[in-house]
This record gives structure tokens, C-alpha cells and sequence, in this order.
């Protein structure tokens, strides 16, 4: 079931929590909003629900109004940040709650539902644990019953307000591939709620990403981190190294740094956005671009090594990041107070107050040069 | 441990010292009065003892008792569950005012309660006069003595509510809702559970109150006997009369109340605390 939320707007007295936001979340996909605390993907969430109501706009389940049905009268599983399991009921209890909860003529009888609850604890692989309370289970397996108990009663559409927010790292990985493959299998329209951009890019078919309350950009994960539409964007995914400065001459200037614009008009203010792979190091400055840095640290855990640099004769807000390949990290051997030089690939141009950037790509520029290296 | 129970620079001495001072208070302040109680009340014989308590005005204001002890707990009981919830689970102007409100009674003496309610509902009362002439009095009789004891208890069960449920969230009921059940559903098979503890507890309390209270109670009773009096005011009556051993008796009536009511909210607080089903286990995902 699609569900299309339409120009939905909601204070909380003064603070105002989303600003007219209208979505569209296709049939059987898995959709993650995503955003910094505050950013009102909960709220959003929780009006999709029926648990809040908005103070303007609709939200429709496949084509039907529902703005005005009853959160009981919706039909779908919700899953709780802290699981919300009841407490003095069992685990095959708290999955029986919403079959014993359907009125009298669609609830099945005593034995189905007994049958159900069995189908549904193989399923989160916890058959063993019917019986135990929820104080006596793990985060994890709490996690598992709080998705059995929301799915019991076959609902269409499936909400997760940060279902991993509260496990640890391992055991969160486990469970989104244990996700995944449910969705996968079962084809409900899901949405959940995170502001783990690692989890919405890993986990999602469509991200959408959240700020102050309105959508800042809806795309496929790969789409999202390769063309990132706005600043916000370009900063809440992953670590980004930025070059400020003004266009004189065909060239962004800062201090001793510069790159090369080719056809960029000049006096104006700009920023250059350069995600870590999509920059190199080199002993000496390229034809195109001129960025000194001073190794600070370098990290060789992970598959990749990451080294961090500051600037040397202009500034930088935040710390550069450039990854290496274990290979070449062993051929140039960079160690730390060394001067090297920044070698972007492909950047993203902000100029001004344009909230959209403009890409350029130096490649042809940077085949001629890779004898440097 | 061992440890746990010797603060590093506590000297021996000190301790005993500490100790000492609190049993000795504990025996003067509250043992011995009780032990008194027991022991006046028998010191002219069991039969004697017996023929106080089955004195018809004795048991009159046994009936009494019981019967405000009877109205005035279930009354609390949903006043004071109605009150935790909207506090607890709606947001509205006027909810923390309305948590201040809930205390007036502990804060207030009892006897200006008991005033209150006189120059309010008695015969020359502002709605006193109204309800005497369709002949209905309150003051001077037992629903009056209900209505202040009402008035005096009606904090405890909403107090015992109101940390718990804050503490729980709503997030159990909001799951509950979710899943399509019903207002009532949810009330019985979740909100009810996860507060039934403190519930009895808060109702213990009330009933303890509402069987002892005194101040309130006579300004607006009138002393009747075989009529409006209490338990408590009748020994009172009955010391005012000489009549010791008979004050004595039904003293001892209220004590053993007090102390079945201690009993059972030791045990209560005992299940209070403990956690709700033992330890959570470790491993496993």
C-alpha cells in the first residue's frame, strides 16, 4: 500500500516541527527518514501513524484519505524506539495482543491465534522464549518480539521509529540484515525513522532526508551520496572537505590555496565540496589546484587508510579527510608533520546563496598529471 | 558485603551510639504507647474488654467507620486513578496547577477542612441553605463525615500514581492502541497491571486515613451518639465520660486496624520493589 503525504504542517506551541511536507512512499518499498534530532521525521512518523495529528494536510493509504481514521482503525504495525513491549505479558502474549484485540467477528479463535503466535515466534527465531517476560529478554531479542507483536495482525504498512537506536553495534547489524530479509520476503510499504546515515543508506530503497522540519532531498541511497542536492546534505552524509574562498581569474582563492574553475565567473564568493574519495594526495601541487596540508593523523584500521590534514596557509572549518588504498599508502609511505598536497577529482560548487551545487570534474587534467604521484 | 554496611570512619562506638538513640526513641515514642493501649484496654479483665467493645454505641461507631472507610475508598480510588491519568498523559493548561491543587489537603489542618465544609454546606452555610430547604442535610450527619474524609484522603492514591505512570510513559498504551485495541482493553490489560501496586498501596494509605481521621471528622459530626460518631471521636467521648477502659477498649480497635494496616503495606512495598520479573539474561540476540 502506497502512502502519500500531502502538505502535512505541525506546531508544538511555538516550535514548529514540519513545514508543509508532502511525500510520496511507493508500495512495498523500505523508506528511511533521515535526519539530525529535531529535524521532525519522529513527528512526521508519528502523524503517519495516527498517534499524532497534524494541524494541516492529509496522509492517504493507497489513494484513501485516512487523516481522519483513528490510529486503532489504520491497520499498521509500529515499532517503538524502546520496543514499548507490555510488561506483565509474556512474549507469546505480547504477540497475541493484536490478533485478541480484533473485533469479535475477524478474530480468530483460540487455537489459530496459538498457531500464529508459533508461525511468528519461528520467524523471529525465538520459539524458546514464548514464555519469558520482557525484563528477562536481551535488546536485541526485545527488538524481535516488539516486530513479531506489529506484524501479527498482517498489517500492510510497517513504521520503525529508530529500531536500532538503542542496541549495540553488532547486534544492530544482525538485526538490519535480519530486516532487510523480512521486508525483502514479506513486501510490506515500510518506513523508519534514524539519524544513522550508515544504517539509511545500507538498509533503504529510498532515503529521505529531513531537516527542520522539511524535506531536504528524496532519492535512492546511491543517488543520495553521489548527487547530494543541497549543503545540508552534502554535511549530514559522511565527512565532506570544503574550500572556501572567492572566484578571481577562473580560480576559487583562499589564502595560499587555490583551484582551478575553468569558465566560473569572477568575485564571487564560493564553496568547493570535496567528499574523501574523491580527492588524492601528492608530494607536489597539481596543475589545477594548489591545496597544502599538513598530515595530522593517520588511521590504517578499515579497508582503507584515512588520514587526516590540516591546512597550511588558508583555513579550514573542519579537519580534512582523504582516503589512501593500503597499496599506495605502502608505496608513497606519508607519515605525520609531512607536507603534502590535496589533488580534487571531482568537486561540487556551491556559489553564493545557490542552494544547488554545480559539479566539476578535473579528470582529464589529473590523467596528464598522475605521473606526480 | 560487609563493607556496604561500615562507612569508612564510622568508629564502633558511634554506631552504638546511633543505634542506641533510635531504638530507645522508637520504644518511648511509639512501642510502649501501643504496648499501653493493649494493656489499659485489658486491665479490667477480657469479659470487660468484650462488653466494651459489644457496648452498642461502640458498636455503632465501628459501623460508622466502617461504612466512611467503605464510600470513601473507591471514591479515591477513581478520583485518584482519573487524576494520575489526565496529569500524567495529556498535556493541558492548568496541569501543573492542578498537581499543586492535589496536595491542598496534606497541606491544609484537617480541622480548617472540617470548617470549611460547615460554613459551606452547614444550615447557615452559602449552599447550606439552599439544601435545608429541599430537606437535605449533610452537616451533622454521616454524609457530612464522608464528604471530609473524602476531602482529607483524597491525595494519597493519586500520589502514588502519579510518579509510576509519569515513570512508565505511555508508550505501553500507545502500542496497545496501535494494535487496535479498545480504551477499556488497554485500561485492563496494560495501564491496570503496571499500576496495581501502587494502587492498593495508595488505597491502604486512604483506608488508614479515612478509618483515623479526627480533626475534620468532628467539627463537622456533631458527636451523636449512635449516630454520627467515629471511632475515633468516640474515644474521645468515652475518656471525656471517665469512662478510661472503655476509651481504652476502642483505642485498641483503631491500634489493631492501624497495625493489620502496616502489615499489609510492609508487604505491598515489598512487592513494589521487587523488580518486576527478575534479571534480564545475558547473551543471545
Amino acid at each position: 500500500m502506497s502512502i502519500t503525504i500531502d502538505q502535512i504542517s505541525k506546531t508544538f506551541g511555538r516550535f514548529q516541527a514540519l513545514k508543509d511536507v508532502s511525500l510520496e512512499i511507493p508500495e512495498g518499498k523500505l523508506t528511511a527518514l533521515l535526519g539530525p534530532s529535531g529535524s521532525g521525521k519522529t513527528t512526521l512518523l508519528r502523524i503517519i501513524a495516527g498517534l499524532e495529528s497534524s494541524d494541516s494536510g492529509r496522509i492517504l493509504f493507497g489513494g484513501d484519505d485516512v487523516s481522519n481514521l483513528h490510529v486503532r482503525d489504520r491497520n499498521i504495525g509500529f515499532v517503538f524506539q524502546h520496543y514499548a513491549l507490555f510488561r506483565h505479558l509474556t512474549v507469546a502474549e505480547n504477540i497475541a495482543f493484536g490478533l485478541e484485540s480484533l473485533p469479535r467477528k475477524q478474530r480468530p479463535t483460540k487455537s489459530e491465534i496459538r498457531q500464529r503466535v508459533a508461525k511468528l515466534l519461528e520467524m523471529i527465531q525465538l520459539p524458546q522464549l514464548a514464555g519469558r517476560y520482557p525484563a528477562q529478554l536481551s535488546g536485541g531479542q526485545k527488538q524481535r518480539v516488539a516486530l513479531a507483536r506489529a506484524l501479527a495482525t498482517q498489517p500492510r504498512i510497517l513504521l520503525l521509529d529508530e529500531p536500532f537506536g538503542a542496541l549495540d553495534a553488532k547486534v544492530r547489524k544482525d538485526l538490519r540484515r535480519w530486516l532487510r530479509a523480512l521486508h525483502d520476503e514479506f513486501h510490506f510499504t515500510s518506513i523508519f525513522v534514524t539519524h544513522d546515515q550508515e544504517e539509511a543508506l545500507e538498509l533503504s530503497d529510498q532515503v529521505v532526508v529531513m531537516s527542520q522540519g522539511q524535506v531536504e532531498q528524496v532519492n535512492e541511497p546511491t543517488d543520495l551520496y553521489a548527487r547530494p542536492e543541497s549543503r545540508f546534505v552534502f554535511d549530514f552524509l559522511g565527512h565532506v572537505n570544503v574550500v572556501s574562498g572567492v572566484v578571481k581569474h577562473h580560480k576559487l582563492v583562499q589564502g595560499d590555496a587555490w583551484v582551478s574553475l575553468p569558465g566560473q565567473k569572477s568575485d564571487q564568493e564560493a564553496q568547493l565540496y570535496l567528499r574523501p574519495h574523491e580527492v588524492h594526495l601528492a608530494r607536489a601541487p597539481a596543475i589545477h589546484a594548489r591545496l597544502p596540508l599538513r598530515i595530522e593523523a593517520i588511521s590504517l584500521i578499515g579497508s582503507e587508510v584515512r588520514i587526516e590534514l590540516v591546512p597550511v596557509g588558508w583555513n579550514s572549518d573542519e579537519i580534512w579527510e582523504v582516503g589512501m588504498s593500503h597499496n599506495e599508502f605502502a608505496r608513497h609511505n606519508p607519515s605525520r608533520g609531512e607536507l603534502w598536497y590535496a589533488v580534487p577529482d571531482i568537486g561540487h560548487l556551491f556559489v553564493a546563496d545557490s542552494a544547488q551545487p554545480r559539479s566539476v570534474d578535473w579528470a582529464y587534467t589529473t590523467a596528464a598529471n598522475a605521473s606526480n604521484m | 558485603m560487609a563493607a556496604e554496611h561500615h562507612r569508612v570512619g564510622d568508629q564502633p562506638w558511634v554506631r552504638r551510639l546511633l543505634i542506641g538513640t533510635a531504638v530507645l526513641v522508637s520504644l518511648v515514642l511509639l512501642v510502649i504507647p501501643v504496648v499501653v493501649i493493649f494493656f489499659q484496654a485489658l486491665s479490667a479483665g477480657w469479659s470487660t474488654f468484650t462488653g466494651n467493645v459489644l457496648d452498642q454505641f461502640t458498636l455503632h461507631a465501628i459501623g460508622l467507620t466502617l461504612l466512611v472507610a467503605a464510600l470513601t475508598v473507591p471514591l479515591n480510588l477513581i478520583f485518584g486513578t482519573a487524576l494520575a491519568w489526565a496529569v500524567t498523559r495529556f498535556r493541558f493548561p492548568g496541569r501543573k496547577l492542578l498537581v499543586t491543587l492535589i496536595d491542598i489537603p496534606f497541606a491544609v489542618s484537617p480541622v480548617i477542612a472540617g470548617l470549611l465544609y460547615l460554613l459551606l454546606y452547614g444550615r447557615n452555610g452559602w449552599l447550606g441553605g439552599w439544601l435545608a430547604t429541599h430537606d437535605v442535610q449533610l452537616m451533622f450527619a454521616w454524609p457530612g463525615i464522608v464528604m471530609v474524609t473524602v476531602f482529607v484522603t483524597c491525595p494519597f492514591v493519586a500520589r502514588e500514581l502519579i510518579p509510576l505512570m509519569q515513570q512508565q510513559g505511555s508508550e505501553e498504551e500507545e502500542a496497545g492502541v496501535v494494535l487496535g485495541a479498545s480504551g477499556w482493553r488497554i485500561f485492563r490489560k496494560i495501564t491496570l497491571p503496571n499500576i496495581k501496586w501502587a494502587l492498593i498501596y495508595g488505597v491502604v494509605l486512604t483506608n488508614a486515613r479515612a478509618v483515623g481521621e479526627f480533626g475534620a471528622v468532628s467539627v463537622v459530626s456533631g458527636n451523636i451518639r449512635g449516630e454520627t460518631n467515629t471511632l475515633p471521636l468516640h474515644v474521645e467521648l468515652l475518656y471525656q465520660d471517665y469512662n478510661v477502659v472503655g476509651a481504652f477498649a476502642s483505642a485498641a480497635l483503631l491500634a489493631t486496624i492501624a497495625i493489620l494496616t502496616l502489615v499489609v503495606k510492609a508487604f505491598v512495598e515489598w512487592r513494589q520493589s521487587r523488580p518486576t520479573i527478575l534479571t534480564p539474561e545475558k547473551g543471545g540476540v
